[in-house]
C-alpha cells in the first residue's frame, strides 16, 4: 500500500469582488422585495384571501398525497410488466410509460378532462360520467397515471439495481420467491429508490400547479383567482414563497431521512 | 361523428385544422430551440460560479438554482409574464417612452430559460466534478492559458459527460413549452384546443396533440442518440 500524500492546503475561502457584487445584487433584490411587500401590505386582502390560500395549500397537499399513493399502486404492475418475460406485458407497460413520460402533463390533463367529453354518452351509460365531469377527479386521475409511469421506472431501476447474487444467495437458503422479494430485495431496493421517490414528490408538487388551468382551486388556482379579482401582483409573490417553502422543506426532509436510513452503510 | 368527417377535420384547408396545428408544431419547436442556447449559456455560467473559489459567487449561484428549481414552471411563467410587463410599464412611464408589450413567446423563452438553466447548472457542475484535476494541471504544465485549457481540454470532455443529463433537460423543455399555451402562445396545445372547441371533437384533437409531442420527443431522442455517439467516437475505436 502506497502512502497517499496529504492534500495541498485549501485556498483561502473568502468572498472576492465578483462574489460581493452578485451577493449584493441578491441582497438588493431581497430588500427590494421585502420593502415592496411591506408597502403593499393590505390587512383586508390578507383577511379575505389568506384563508383561501390556506385551503388552496390543503388542496395541493391532498392532491399530491392522493395521487402519489394511487400512482404507487399503479406503478407496481407496470414495473413488473416491464421486467416480465411475457412480450405482451412488456410492450403494454412500455407503451404506458412511454406515453406518460413523452407527453406534457398539461396535454394529458386536457385529454382526460376535455377529451373524455367526446365519449359522454358511453360514459353515462357506464355510470362513469360523474367521475370525468369533475375537474378534481380528473386532476387526481391524470396526476396519478402520470406519476405512476414515473414511479414504475423508479421501482424497476431500484429492483434491478440489487445484484443477482442476492437472489441466488436467498434461494440457496431455501426461501420462497415471495419471501426473497419482500425480505431481501425490496429493503435494499427501497434505499436506492428513496431519493428518486423524494424527487418525484417534489416534481409532483410543482406539476400539481397545472391543475389550476382546469379550475381546480389548489394553491395556484386560488392565486389565479385572487389575481383576477385584485390585479395585485403580490398574490403571485405569496404563491411563490409558499411553493419555495414546501419544496425546500421537502428537500431538507429528504436529506435528513436519507442520512438517518443509511446509517448502517457508513463506515 | 358530425357532418364533417375526421379526415376533413384534420386535413389541410378551410374545413381542416391540419395546417393550424402544423403551424403550432413549428411554434413549439421554435420556442424550445430559442430557449436552449439561453438556458445552456446561463446554466454554464452558473456552474462556473458554483465551482469557483469565491464563496460569495458560489452562494449566489446556489440561491439562483434554489429559486428556479423550486418554483413550479407555470408559476415562473406567470411571474415573468405579468411581472416583467409591470416592470416594463413602470420603466416606460417613468422615462416617458411609449408602452412596450412583452409577447408570450418572449416571456415563455425567459421563464423556460430560467428553469432550464437552474437544472443545467447542476448537470454541468457534476460533469465538471467528473473531470480529474490532473487535466487542468497538465494543461497548465503545457503553458496553456486558463481560457485555452477550458476551451481545448475541459469543454470537449464536459460535453460528453453532460450530454445524457442535458438530453433529459431538453425533453423536459420540449414538454414545458406546452405551458406557454396558457398565456396565449399559439403552440401545438393551444391550436389543438381551439380546434377541439370549434369542432366539438376534443378527444381527437388533444389526442393528436399528445401524439405530436410523442413524435417530437421520439425525434429528439434519435437526434440526441446520434450526437451522443458522435461525442463518444473516440471511445468506440478499440
Amino acid at each position: 500500500m502506497t502512502v497517499v500524500p496529504a492534500p495541498p492546503p485549501a485556498a483561502p475561502q473568502r468572498p472576492g469582488l465578483a462574489g460581493m457584487i452578485t451577493l449584493g445584487l441578491w441582497a438588493l433584490a431581497a430588500i427590494g422585495l421585502v420593502t415592496w411587500l411591506v408597502s403593499v401590505w393590505n390587512p383586508d386582502l390578507v383577511a379575505r384571501y389568506g384563508p383561501l390560500y390556506l385551503s388552496g395549500l390543503g388542496t395541493t397537499v391532498l392532491l399530491v398525497c392522493l395521487s402519489f399513493i394511487v400512482g404507487a399502486i399503479i406503478s407496481v404492475p407496470i414495473a413488473f410488466g416491464r421486467m416480465a418475460r411475457n412480450p405482451v406485458a412488456r410492450i403494454l407497460s412500455f407503451l404506458f410509460v412511454y406515453f406518460f413520460r413523452g407527453t406534457p402533463l398539461i396535454a394529458q390533463i386536457f385529454l382526460i378532462y376535455y377529451g373524455f367529453g367526446s365519449f359522454r354518452p358511453q360514459l353515462e351509460a357506464a355510470h362513469l360520467w360523474w367521475f370525468f365531469r369533475d375537474a378534481w377527479y380528473c386532476a387526481v386521475f391524470s396526476l396519478s397515471l402520470n406519476t405512476g409511469a414515473y414511479q414504475a421506472e423508479i421501482l424497476r431501476g431500484a429492483i434491478e439495481s440489487v445484484p443477482r447474487g442476492q437472489w441466488e444467495g436467498a434461494r440457496s437458503l431455501g426461501l420462497t420467491r415471495t419471501t426473497i422479494f419482500l425480505k431481501v430485495i425490496l429493503p435494499q431496493a427501497m434505499i436506492v429508490a428513496l431519493r428518486p421517490y423524494a424527487n418525484e414528490i417534489i416534481l409532483m408538487v410543482k406539476a400539481s400547479a397545472i391543475v389550476a388551468i382546469i379550475t381546480v382551486f389548489d394553491l395556484m388556482g386560488e392565486t389565479r383567482r385572487a389575481y383576477s379579482r385584485t390585479f395585485d401582483f403580490q398574490t403571485y409573490i405569496w404563491a411563490a414563497l409558499f411553493y419555495l417553502a414546501i419544496v425546500e422543506g421537502l428537500r431538507h426532509l429528504t436529506n435528513f431521512a436519507e442520512r438517518r436510513l443509511t446509517r448502517h452503510l457508513k463506515r | 361523428m358530425n357532418s364533417v368527417s375526421t379526415w376533413t377535420l384534420i386535413g389541410i384547408g378551410p374545413e381542416g385544422w391540419g395546417d393550424d396545428i402544423l403551424a403550432g408544431v413549428l411554434v413549439t419547436i421554435a420556442l424550445a430551440l430559442a430557449t436552449l442556447p439561453l438556458g445552456l449559456i446561463v446554466g454554464f455560467l452558473m456552474a462556473l460560479g458554483k465551482q469557483s473559489e469565491d464563496r460569495g459567487l458560489r452562494l449566489s449561484s446556489d440561491i439562483y438554482t434554489t429559486i428556479f428549481r423550486g418554483l413550479p414552471e407555470l408559476l415562473t411563467l406567470f411571474l415573468v409574464y405579468f411581472g416583467a410587463q409591470r416592470l416594463l410599464n413602470l420603466a416606460t412611464s417613468a422615462t416617458g417612452l411609449p408602452e412596450i408589450g412583452i409577447s408570450s413567446f418572449l416571456s415563455g423563452m425567459i421563464a423556460l430559460g430560467l428553469v432550464f438553466s437552474a437544472f443545467a447548472s447542476e448537470v454541468f457542475l457534476s460533469a465538471f466534478r467528473a473531470i480529474p484535476a490532473g487535466q487542468t494541471e497538465a494543461g497548465m504544465a503545457l503553458g496553456l492559458r486558463r481560457s485555452r485549457i477550458m476551451l481545448l481540454v475541459i469543454l470537449p470532455q464536459l460535453i460528453r459527460i453532460a450530454l445524457p443529463g442535458l438530453s433529459n433537460l431538453w425533453m423536459n423543455l420540449l414538454k414545458d413549452t406546452a405551458l406557454v399555451s396558457v398565456v396565449g402562445l399559439a403552440d401545438i396545445l393551444r391550436q389543438a384546443g381551439i380546434a377541439a372547441r370549434v369542432s366539438k371533437e376534443p378527444f381527437l384533437f388533444f389526442g393528436i396533440a399528445c401524439a405530436l409531442y410523442l413524435v417530437l420527443t421520439m425525434g429528439s431522442s434519435i437526434v440526441l442518440g446520434s450526437i451522443d455517439r458522435w461525442t463518444k467516437r473516440g471511445e468506440v475505436r478499440r
